[in-house]
C-alpha cells in the first residue's frame, strides 16, 4: 500500500497523497477534510472500494470541508481488483495503479455542480375514480394537499359500487364502498370532475398543466339540489342500463344508482325525448332548482398539479366474436351475446346485488325464472394466447367460488357447477373460502374446459370435459356466467400516451420497477395504481391507492425538489436542431427551443433539456451527431480523460 | 512470444447492471485474470462507439461493452439503442478493417457475478492465444 | 370461367366415394372449371402416417406438393378434408421452416418451394362467387332447409388451413343462400362424427352421428350438408344402423355441397351420383314432411 500510495503522489496533477486503513470510519473521513482544508484541494480521488459503497459518504465529507461534491471521484480498487485478483503480484498492483491513474485523470475533468432546484405546486390530480382512485385521493387530501379527482363516469364508484359482496368475507360491496364515496364527496380538500375526461397533460414532475373536458350533463350541478325528482318523473324508461351491464333500464335523465356522488343527474341525449324529437320538456318544468340546461355544451377546464396518480382500473374481455382489439380472438362457441342467459361475471354481480335489477333474486335474464342448474367457467379468455390473453386475471377463481356460494344462498335447491384450469386462491383465508364453496355450499368443480354451449330445447347444453374424471362431462344449464379476463380500460393506452407513461403488449400501464418501484411510472410525478397496472383484486388495488399516496406525499413533503445534477446538457450554440436526440430520449426530456435575439427575431433552433425530466441516462450524448450534446459526470472529457490514460 | 503476453481488456460497463456483478463478483471473492480496465458508465445508451475506437489506439487488445438485459434498462432503452447503434456501427468497423473478434458485446445482471467471472476469465485466455492486437494501428497508419 | 385446377382424389374419392368424385366433376364442368388429376399423386397418409412417423407423412404430401409445382399449379384441389388439411399441414412447413423444406425436398427428390395453395371443395366455390352461383340457378332450392355440417377438419387447425372461423364457420350458409336455399341454426356444425372410429368402434360412432342428426332435426333441417366423405359414410351409410339404436329419428338426406350446388344448376341427380346415396336423398323428398319418410 505504501509503494501504491508514493506512486501515486507521482501521477501528474496529484498534490498529494496519504494511506489510511479505513477512510471511511470518522478518522479517516476527518483526514480527508483535514487535507483537503490544508492542501487547499480542488480535487479528490478515493482508492478504496465501490462507489456504490461510499460516493455519498465521501460526497458529504468533502462538502463539509467546502469542496464541491461533484469533484469527488473514486478508484474502486478494492471490488475490481483487489478482491478477484492474485494477491501481491506486480499485475494486481498495475491494475491497481491504472485505476486509480484513470481517476485522477478524471477527477481533472471534473467541475462543481449544484443540485437542481424545481419549484413545485402541492397539488395532486387523480385519474380514475374507482375504489383504487377514491383511495388514493383520501389518503392525499388527509395529508393535508388539494386533491382533483377526475372520473369519466357520472358517479364515483368504479366497478366496486356493481358488485354485490366481496371475498373472501362476504361483505357487502356497496356497505363499504358508499360511506368512502360520500367522504370524497364531501372532503373538502378534494375536487370533484365527474363525467369528465383528462384531455391533455403537458409539464413536469412538481409542474404538470393538466387539461379536463367536463361533458355536457345538461344539468347545472351547482343549482341542482339532488331531490331527483327528474328521474322520478322521466319517461323514456328503456333504455339499457350501463351500471347493470344491460341487464336492467335507465332513464335519459338518471342517476347511475342511487347512492351515487356527487347525486346530481345527467340526461343522456341518444335517448332523451327532447333532443330526439324536440318534445317532453318534463324535467325542466319539474325542475324547481332551474338546473336543467339543454343548451350545455362540454367545457375544458385546465388545472396545475404537482402529481399525478393514474387508477384508471379495468373492463372485462368482450367474449363475444367482435373484438375492439386487434389480436384478441373472442369465444364464438360460448354464445355469449347470442344466448340471453350466457352472462360474465359482472353481470352476474348485478343479480346477485341487492341493488341490481332483479333486487338480489337470481333470475335469469331470458325470462325471469330461477335458474337451478348454474354452470360457471373460469378462465374465459385469461390464460389463452390462443385467444391473446395469455396472463391470468386472478381474481377469477376467487369471484367464482364466491358466485357459487351466493348462489347457493339464494337458491337453496339450485346446484353450482364449475369449470376450472387450476385454482388459484393466494392469499389470506382465499383458500379456505374456496374449499368452503366446494364443502359447505356443495359447488361441483370439473377441472377442463368447456368446448361449446349450446342451446337446445330452452336447455344450455354445456359440454365440457373433466379431465381428473378423464371423461367428457355435459350438464344441462338454466344459466352460465363466464368469468372472463380483465383487461385494461378503454382509452388507457391513449391516456398514457398523452402522459407520457409506459404501458405493455397488453394496455395494461408499466411501472418503473416490478419489484422495487411498483407505483411509480418511468416519468418522475406520475404513479400508478390498482388494475389499470395490472390484473389485481380490491384490497391489492386499495394498497397500492395507499402506496401511490404515500409517495405522492413524500413528493410533497418539500417545499421545492432538489435533483441530482449529473444531467445532460446542450451546447446551444452549435446545435444544428437535428433532434436526434428528441428521438432518442426515453423520458421526454429534450425538447426544441428556439433562439431569439433581442429585438425577438429567430436566431437558430436548438435542441434543449429539461434538467427536471432528465434522469442522466446520456443516450442523447452518444447519439449526437455534432457532439453538442453531453452529460455531466459523465462528459466526454471526463470519459476519454480517463481512456487516454490507459497507456 | 504469446505465451508472456498480457492483453489489456478496456470494458465500459453500465453504472446498474454489470458495473455491480463485477462488484458482486468482488464481494464474493471470484477471482478473475487482472488484465481488464474498467469505465463506469450511467448506461451502455451513453456509449458513444468511438469510445472502442479510442480505447484501441490507447492500445487496448479487446473492448468488452456490457450492460443491463434487454427489457431491464435503469433508464427503460437505453440498452435498445445502444444494440441498434451496435449493429450499424458493427458494420462499420468491419468495413474499416477492425478485427470484430476484438469487441465482445455482453447483457450482464447485477446478479450475475459469476457470470462477470467467467466472460473475463473466458475473453482474456481467448485474446491471449490472438496476440497482441497490432491491426489497429495499421489501419490508422501508427508506427508500432 | 373457364378455369383448369389441379385436382388430388386422395383414396376416398377413387374408392369407397367416388359418388363425391362424380359430384364434383359434373358440378365443376357446369362451371367451365376442368379437373386435372395429379400425375402420379402418392396417398396423403391418411390419420395412419402423421401418428407413427410425422416425417413419413409430411414427406408424402411434401410429394404431391411438389408434383403440383412441377405441373405449374397455383391451386390444388383436394376434396377430401384430410387429404386437404395433410397437404396444407406440409406446405404450412415448407413455407415457414427452411431447414424442414430443405429436407422434405431431399427425401423426394424434387424442387419443393410451396408455391402451389391447397384449397377444399367449399373453397372454390367461393372463389366462383355467390353472383354467378345465382347467375348459373334453374332450380332454386327453395324447399331445401340445411343443416351445413363442416365436420372436425374442414376449418382445423385454423392457422394452418386458414379458411374460415374455426369454432363458427358460415362459408357453406353463404354459397346455399345463393342457390335460394335456407339454412338452419344449430349446434353441431363442426362436433367429430367419428371419422374413421366407424370400422373400430362403430358404436361410438352410431352415438356421435346421432347427436348430430338428431340436432339438425331438432333445429329444423330436412337435410345435412357436408364436404367431407367420411362425414358422408357416418352420417348417410350408417344412418340406418343408427335409426336402429334411435327408432324415433326420421330419415334425414345427406348431400354433398357439390351435390346441391349441381341440382340448382340443373343437373340429374344419376349425373351427380345422388342416386347411389343410402338414404334416398332425390329432391322432390324434401317438400314431404319427415314424419312421412
Amino acid at each position: 500500500m505504501e509503494d501504491l500510495t508514493a506512486r501515486t503522489a507521482e501521477i501528474p496533477g496529484v498534490k498529494c497523497a496519504v494511506h489510511y486503513k479505513y477512510m471511511c470510519s470518522d478518522p479517516g473521513q476527518s483526514l480527508v477534510r483535514e487535507k483537503i482544508v490544508e492542501e487547499k484541494l480542488d480535487g479528490l480521488v478515493v482508492a478504496a472500494c465501490s462507489p456504490h459503497m461510499h460516493m455519498k459518504t465521501f460526497r458529504a465529507a468533502a462538502k463539509a470541508a467546502g469542496l464541491n461534491p461533484y469533484l469527488v471521484e473514486i478508484a474502486n480498487i478494492r471490488e475490481h481488483c483487489s478482491w478477484v485478483h492474485e494477491p501481491k503480484t506486480e499485475m494486481t498492483t498495475v491494475k491497481a495503479m491504472d485505476i486509480i491513474r484513470m481517476s485522477v485523470n478524471k477527477v481533472i475533468q471534473d467541475h462543481s455542480l449544484e443540485p437542481i432546484k424545481v419549484s413545485l405546486v402541492k397539488r395532486a390530480l387523480v385519474i380514475g375514480g374507482g375504489v383504487a382512485g377514491i383511495q388514493a385521493a383520501l389518503d392525499i387530501a388527509d395529508a393535508g394537499h388539494e386533491v382533483i379527482l377526475v372520473e369519466r363516469e357520472p358517479s364515483v364508484g368504479g366497478k366496486m359500487a356493481g358488485l354485490s359482496e366481496t371475498f373472501p368475507t362476504l361483505d357487502c360491496s356497496q356497505c363499504i364502498l358508499t360511506p368512502r364515496m360520500v367522504e370524497v364527496g364531501q372532503h373538502p380538500g378534494i375536487r370533484l370532475y365527474t363525467y369528465s375526461e383528462v384531455e391533455a397533460v403537458s409539464g413536469f414532475l412538481g409542474n404538470f398543466s393538466v387539461t379536463i373536458r367536463k361533458k355536457a350533463r345538461y344539468v347545472d350541478v351547482d343549482k341542482c339540489n339532488g331531490c331527483l325528482d327528474c328521474w322520478a318523473k322521466c319517461p323514456s324508461k328503456q333504455n339499457q342500463s350501463e351500471f347493470d351491464y344491460g341487464l336492467g333500464q335507465r332513464k335519459a335523465i338518471y342517476v347511475p344508482f342511487p347512492q351515487a356522488v356527487p347525486a346530481r343527474p345527467v340526461i343522456d341525449p341518444k335517448t332523451c325525448i327532447k333532443f330526439q324529437r324536440n318534445k317532453c320538456g318534463v324535467c325542466l318544468k319539474i325542475c324547481k332548482a332551474n338546473a336543467i340546461n339543454y343548451e350545455d355544451e362540454d367545457k375544458i377546464v385546465t388545472e396545475e398539479v404537482g402529481a399525478i396518480v393514474v387508477a384508471t382500473g379495468f373492463k372485462l374481455y368482450n367474449i363475444g366474436k367482435k373484438q375492439d382489439t386487434p389480436g384478441i380472438i373472442g369465444y364464438g362457441e360460448y354464445g355469449y351475446g347470442e344466448y340471453k342467459d350466457v352472462i360474465d361475471g359482472l353481470q352476474f354481480e348485478r343479480l346477485a346485488s341487492a341493488s341490481g335489477p332483479t333486487s338480489g333474486e337470481i333470475r335469469r335474464p331470458s325470462d325471469g325464472a330461477e335458474p337451478k342448474n348454474v354452470v360457471f367457467i373460469a378462465c374465459v379468455g385469461s390464460r389463452d394466447p390462443a385467444k391473446g390473453i395469455p396472463y391470468c386475471s386472478k381474481i377469477c377463481c376467487m369471484y367464482t367460488a364466491k358466485h357459487t356460494m351466493l348462489y347457493k344462498h339464494k337458491v337453496h335447491d339450485g346446484q353450482a357447477h364449475v369449470f376450472y384450469m387450476d385454482i388459484r386462491a393466494g392469499g389470506k383465508s382465499y383458500d379456505e373460502f374456496v374449499r368452503r364453496a366446494i364443502e359447505k355450499d356443495g359447488a361441483r368443480y370439473y377441472r377442463g374446459r368447456v368446448s361449446k354451449i349450446s342451446e337446445e330445447n330452452g336447455k344450455l347444453m354445456v359440454s365440457g370435459s373433466d379431465t381428473i374424471g378423464g371423461e367428457p362431462v355435459e350438464i344441462e344449464a338454466d344459466m352460465v356466467v363466464l368469468a372472463s379476463a380483465m383487461r385494461p380500460s378503454d382509452g388507457a393506452k391513449e391516456l398514457a400516451q398523452k402522459l407520457k407513461i409506459g404501458y405493455d403488449e397488453h394496455g395494461f400501464l408499466s411501472e418503473s420497477h416490478p419489484k422495487l418501484r411498483p407505483v411509480e411510472t418511468t416519468t418522475a410525478g406520475i404513479f400508478v395504481c390498482g388494475a389499470c397496472q395490472g390484473p389485481k383484486d380490491i384490497p391489492e388495488s386499495v394498497a397500492q391507492a395507499s402506496a401511490a399516496a404515500a409517495k405522492v406525499q413524500v413528493l410533497f413533503s418539500k417545499s421545492e425538489l432538489t435533483r441530482e445534477p449529473e444531467v445532460a446538457r446542450i451546447d446551444e450554440i452549435n446545435c444544428a436542431a437535428c433532434s436526434a436526440c428528441l428521438r432518442a430520449c426515453p423520458y421526454s426530456a429534450i425538447e426544441r427551443a428556439e433562439i431569439r435575439d433581442r429585438g425577438g427575431n429567430l436566431v437558430k433552433y436548438t435542441s434543449r433539456v429539461n434538467p427536471s425530466l432528465c434522469m442522466g441516462c446520456g443516450t442523447c450524448v452518444s447519439v449526437c451527431p455534432s457532439k453538442c450534446a453531453d452529460l455531466e459526470g459523465f462528459s466526454e472529457q471526463q470519459i476519454y480523460g480517463m481512456v487516454n490514460s490507459l497507456i | 512470444m504469446s505465451g508472456d503476453f498480457e492483453p489489456k481488456i478496456v470494458a465500459y460497463l453500465c453504472n446498474w447492471c454489470t458495473y455491480l456483478a463485477a462488484d458482486l463478483a468482488g464481494t464474493n471473492r471470484l477471482e478473475y485474470p487482472a488484465n481488464v480496465r474498467i469505465v463506469r458508465l450511467p448506461c451502455t445508451g451513453r456509449i458513444d462507439f468511438n469510445l472502442i475506437i479510442k480505447a484501441f489506439e490507447m492500445g487496448a487488445d479487446a473492448v468488452l461493452v456490457s450492460g443491463c438485459h434487454p427489457g431491464d434498462c435503469h433508464y427503460t432503452a437505453g440498452n435498445y439503442h445502444a444494440r441498434r447503434r451496435w449493429i450499424l456501427f458493427r458494420e462499420l468497423l468491419d468495413v474499416m478493417g477492425i478485427d470484430l473478434n476484438r469487441i465482445h458485446f455482453a447483457w450482464i445482471s447485477a446478479a450475475e457475478s459469476k457470470k462477470f467471472q467467467q466472460l473475463m476469465s473466458d475473453m482474456t485466455s481467448r485474446i491471449r492465444e490472438m496476440g497482441p492486437y497490432t491491426g489497429y494501428r495499421e489501419i490508422a497508419g501508427i508506427e508500432p | 370461367m373457364n378455369l383448369l385446377l389441379g385436382y388430388y382424389p386422395g383414396c376416398a374419392l377413387h374408392g369407397s366415394s367416388s359418388d363425391y368424385e362424380s359430384s364434383i366433376q359434373a358440378c365443376l364442368q357446369a362451371f367451365k372449371i376442368r379437373l386435372v388429376e395429379l400425375n402420379g399423386w402418392v396417398c396423403c397418409g391418411a390419420s395412419a402416417a402423421h401418428s407413427v412417423n410425422p416425417l413419413l407423412s409430411k414427406s408424402l404430401s411434401a410429394r404431391n406438393l411438389a408434383i403440383a409445382e412441377r405441373e405449374g399449379y397455383t391451386e390444388l384441389l383436394a376434396p377430401c378434408p384430410l387429404c386437404s388439411m395433410e397437404l396444407c399441414k406440409a406446405r404450412h412447413t415448407i413455407l415457414e421452416d427452411e431447414e424442414h423444406r430443405k429436407q422434405l425436398s431431399d427425401i423426394v427428390e424434387l424442387p419443393l418451394q410451396g408455391k402451389t395453395r391447397v384449397i377444399n371443395v367449399l373453397q372454390v366455390f367461393e372463389s366462383i362467387g355467390q353472383a354467378e352461383l345465382r347467375e348459373h340457378v334453374k332450380q332454386p332450392l327453395t324447399e331445401v332447409r340445411a343443416a351445413c355440417y363442416y365436420g372436425c377438419l374442414l376449418t382445423r387447425p385454423p392457422k394452418v388451413v386458414e379458411f374460415d372461423d374455426c369454432e363458427h364457420p358460415n362459408s357453406m350458409e353463404g354459397i346455399l343462400e345463393a342457390l335460394g336455399a335456407s339454412t338452419v341454426k344449430w349446434n353441431f356444425a363442426t362436433e367429430c362424427c367419428g371419422a374413421g372410429m366407424t370400422l373400430a368402434r362403430e358404436e361410438t360412432v352410431i352415438e356421435l352421428s346421432h347427436r348430430i342428426l338428431a340436432n339438425a332435426v331438432a333445429h329444423g333441417a330436412n337435410c345435412i350438408v357436408v364436404a367431407c366423405p367420411m362425414c358422408h359414410v357416418n352420417l348417410d351409410m350408417k344412418q340406418e344402423e343408427t335409426r336402429k339404436a334411435h327408432p324415433e329419428l326420421p330419415q334425414l338426406p345427406v348431400y354433398y355441397l357439390s351435390d346441391l350446388v349441381g341440382l340448382a344448376v340443373g343437373l340429374k341427380e344419376s349425373q351427380l351420383g345422388v342416386d347411389k346415396h343410402f338414404v334416398p336423398a332425390e329432391l322432390d323428398l324434401l317438400s314431404e314432411p319427415a314424419e312421412t319418410r
